[in-house]
């Protein structure tokens, strides 16, 4: 509903935003499609030419590409189990009336505003440390041995990190759709004869499925690219023990130098980004029209 | 000066054509309402005058000047939305002042100019307040005073009393026609209320499906209907239709008769159509009877409103001999 | 949303949902406790609550060590610049899809979406190698650039959500009164759209301050971020704990406190106006 004029200016407009977003997606994705197909190492200057599928051979067939898929799983599999699990439960309960609803809130978003290292650091030192921290501590309190968790539990324990720090997400956009379900919904529910166990199956958990499907698909777009967690706890270590897809291309990339192999990981993760991708466009993309 | 002409204007959407063929002469002061019912095209014709949508094909002229392909901003045109469409952010003065800004008109100048609209439109003790602590009404005096301000060469209405209560909307009809006297500037109405139509046009624009079905003055439409459609949009309540054997009689396809044109009597026999009353709708000063009448099918009756009716009174029913519209198989008046 | 329940009921339900909360929130809690602690009373068995000897020295250590107030200003350097540069490339963007969308609007914002999507690690070294060759790395218009691409998606779908709530009728009124485009954005719409470009941009701010790929990978030691400042303490040096604690609290509590006043606005620019 406009002019050709108004449409004529509308394109102009949109120009410099698609402009930069196509550079920004198609060049480097393109470099690192050339590369992954190249032998390019920074430390060994005299490997030169095209490398055919050696690269993706290469990474794809090192123990350590399955050991970092494996723990891509882990991790993303293990944060959504709990942040959902652990998100519906929270934003029912805030949703209870209760006294200081506002601070509540407030306690239960923080974590999603602490930046990832200083999020890591602070669980890495102060709780899971098995001499100073506080789990230590506690493990002692109760006549325990304390538990080096990121020696022991490597990936366990950035698994509880990240999970920390996406499980007032979760809550936040659970509550959100939560407090959309009208009142008189639930009163009629109520009027029907349905307790709270039957409200809680068919009224409000039919109700938050897309909530929940959105939750899902938005956290694992973030969660397979989870890198400053690994880097200032594990370092990916011991071994592989901890290192997600993210984290091998940084090592293999920029660590080891070996752009080619380097670069094949990073398409991997890019097709396996695209997967998921795919389901998140079109659940936003049909809401859209509204 | 405000004289408005489409020449074969056509708007399509892709493939739905909105307007098929349209033109139209608008004299300059001329108080022009178009009317039809919701999706006939008149307020996609009203934005294309505008230019807020550009045409298919055709050529739209303001005072012989071809305007077809101008934006908004540059056709002097002043609009009033049905939704008021105020600047929230902003003052009524301020409102009112935006075209003036736009204009690079000078601070001295707008300050008399905004003064003097809101002395002729009664907002002078609203001028600081924000749109959103104002009434309905009050809201759609500073839209009509933004629109002033320009002193443009046509003022346009897009169903502008729409979202005001009953009463309200008698009071701004009024105030409308008042200003159309006092300015003597081109208007052009856009309503789907017909009522609106007759008491403030100079002439009807009648739309329907995108078409001229006629363009005269308020009297003419309701006297001399061009076609079934005119006669049965034109005049409230509306007009009853008739047709096979009995419009027959009368060497039509179908005739239409005024529910004011009917004498009413209560004597067995004293008319030529029989029938009982169904819903007898007592105003006061009128009454409206929902007539079934034998073989002819429901009719509404005006009457005066002394008399009493109730469900299933008989009744027997004369239209006016004089005052039968014919229409032929395609709906054209005879 | 008043529900008439028992006092028994609503007591039992409030102290079960400030101990799952404090619970939470005990990360937090601790850093910020420990930042005023001495170094001995931070690894003290068993631990203190309160710090026993308040101090601040760890807050003047820090800024000694790894001078705190260079990466804040590279922090806000690179928030800022990047969410207002990225305002000023999708505001008019915004406007085109809001208001004059075509038959391939709702694909271009969904391809915008998809950008977001791509993983950093795909471009990585290419961005590394490009950045060294334009001598872009460590540098702080370098890292802002980035955080503008990355950003752009969602302040346009930010934008696009809010300028979609405002009347059309209106930027059309602006059009009759005489006002040509660049009049009706700055004088109509962005006054209108002023709570929905705040949220936008507080929303921006929050996300790239706590940016941590880009800001670790690609400064060292002159444009490095509060990011790239934290994560220099990843490797302990003896008594650090209250420091680190110190360095934390510094690092994290601007956004914090703008992060409460956010967090409805956060929910829409996380979901891309999905759930509202």
């Amino acid at each position: 509903m406009a002019t050709r004029q108004t449409r004529t200016l509308a394109r102009t407009m949109m120009a410099p935003a698609v402009i930069v977003l196509l550079i920004w997606m198609a060049v480097p994705l393109g470099m690192t499609i050339w590369f992954s197909f190249q032998n390019y190492s920074l430390i060994n200057p005299m490997m030169t030419g095209f490398a055919g599928w050696g690269n993706y051979e290469y990474v794809i067939g090192d123990p350590s590409f399955t050991q970092a898929l494996l723990n891509t799983l882990l991790l993303v599999g293990g944060v959504l189990l709990i942040t959902v699990i652990g998100g519906t439960f929270l934003a029912l309960l805030l949703d209870q009336p209760v006294w200081g609803q506002g601070i509540l809130r407030i306690l239960v978003i923080s974590p999603f505003f602490v930046m990832p290292p200083v999020a890591a650091l602070i669980w890495k030192n102060g709780f899971m440390h098995p001499g100073y921290g506080m789990l230590g501590h506690l493990y002692e309190a109760l006549g325990l041995e304390p538990v080096d968790w990121f020696a022991q539990y490597p990936l366990f324990s950035v698994i509880v990190i990240v999970a920390w720090q996406w499980l007032p997400f979760a809550t936040l956009i659970l509550l959100t759709a939560l407090q959309s379900l009208s009142e008189e919904q639930r009163e009629a529910a109520e009027m029907d004869g349905a307790n709270a166990v039957n409200r809680f199956r068919y009224i409000i958990l039919p109700h938050m499925a897309r909530a929940i499907t959105i939750v899902i698909l938005i956290q694992t777009i973030f969660l397979l690219g989870i890198f400053a967690e690994i880097r200032v706890t594990t370092g990916g270590g011991p071994g592989y023990a901890s290192t997600n897809i993210a984290f091998l291309v940084f090592r293999t990339g920029i660590l080891s130098n070996d752009i080619g192999a380097g670069s094949a990981g990073g398409v991997v993760a890019v097709i396996i980004a695209n997967i998921v991708a795919i389901f998140l466009m079109r659940a936003v993309g049909k809401n859209l029209d509204a | 000066m405000g004289s408005i002409t489409l020449e074969h204007v056509n708007k399509s959407f892709g493939e739905v054509e909105i307007i098929p063929d349209i033109s139209l002469e608008i004299k300059d002061g001329e108080f022009v309402v178009f009317v039809g019912p919701s999706g006939c095209g008149k307020s996609t014709l009203l934005r294309l005058i505008a230019g807020l949508e550009d045409t298919s094909s055709g050529h739209i002229k303001l005072d012989g000047e071809d305007v077809t392909g101008a934006p908004p901003a540059r056709r002097g045109l002043a609009m009033v939305f049905q939704s008021y469409a105020l600047y929230p952010h902003m003052s009524v003065r301020d409102n009112i002042a935006f075209p003036l800004k736009m204009a690079k008109t000078p601070q001295a100048i707008i300050d008399q100019k905004v003064d003097y609209a809101a002395r002729t439109l009664n907002l002078g003790s609203y001028l600081d307040r924000r749109p959103r602590a104002l009434s309905g009404g009050q809201r759609q005096r500073v839209a009509i005073g933004r629109a002033i301000v320009r002193e443009p060469k046509a003022f346009l209405f897009d169903e502008p009393l729409s979202n005001l209560d009953a009463a309200l909307r008698v009071n701004m009809r009024l105030e409308i026609t008042e200003l159309h006297q006092q300015l003597k500037t081109t208007m052009i109405y856009v309503t789907h209320d017909q009522v609106e139509a007759m008491t403030m046009a100079d002439r009807i624009v009648v739309l329907n499906a995108g078409n001229v079905e006629q363009f005269g003055s308020p009297l003419e439409l309701y006297k001399k209907p061009a076609n079934r459609f005119v006669a049965g949009f034109i005049g409230s309540p509306k007009m009853n239709f008739v047709d096979g054997p009995e419009a027959e009689k009368h060497k039509a396809h179908a005739i239409g008769v005024r529910p004011e044109h009917f004498t009413l009597s209560t004597t067995a026999g004293a008319g030529q159509w029989a029938g009982t009353v169904n819903v007898a709708e007592q105003l006061g000063s009128d009454t409206f009877l929902h007539v079934e009448v034998e073989g002819l099918g429901l009719m509404t009756v005006r009457t005066d409103g002394d008399q009493t009716f109730s469900h299933g009174d008989k009744v027997y029913l004369t239209p006016d001999a004089n005052r039968i519209y014919r229409f032929d198989a395609a709906g054209l008046a005879l | 949303m008043a529900r008439n329940v028992s006092v028994q009921t609503k007591t039992g339900f409030t102290i079960l949902a400030w101990a799952v909360a404090l619970l939470l929130f005990s990360p937090i809690l601790w850093t910020i406790v420990t930042a005023f602690k001495t170094e001995a009373e931070a690894i003290a068995a068993p631990p203190t609550f309160l710090p026993l000897t308040f101090t601040l020295d760890n807050f003047f250590d820090v800024q000694d060590r790894s001078d705190y107030i260079k990466h804040a200003w590279n922090s806000i350097l690179v928030s800022v610049g990047s969410t207002l540069l990225g305002l000023v490339i999708a505001i008019p963007a915004a406007w085109s899809m809001a208001f004059a969308p075509t038959k391939r609007t709702k694909d271009i914002l969904m391809w915008m979406l998809s950008t977001k999507m791509m993983p950093a690690v795909g471009v990585l070294i290419p961005i590394y190698l490009i950045f060294r060759d334009l001598r872009l790395l460590d540098t702080v218009h370098g890292l802002t650039i980035i955080m503008t691409l990355i950003n752009l998606p969602i302040i346009i779908w930010m934008l696009y959500t809010y300028f979609k709530e405002i009347p059309v009728d209106i930027l059309e009124a602006a059009r009759m009164d005489g006002a040509e485009l660049w009049n009706e954005i700055v004088h109509v719409l962005v006054p209108m759209a002023i709570p929905g470009i705040a949220s936008t941009l507080l929303l921006n701010v929050i996300l790239a301050w706590n940016e941590a790929f880009w800001t670790i990978t690609l400064t060292s030691g002159r444009a490095g971020t509060l990011t790239a400042f934290i994560s220099s303490f990843s490797s302990p040096q003896g008594l650090f704990l209250a420091k680190l604690s110190a360095a934390s609290l510094l690092a994290i509590a601007p956004i914090l406190l703008l992060g409460w006043f956010s967090q409805k606005q956060l929910v829409r620019g996380l979901t891309f106006g999905a759930v509202k």
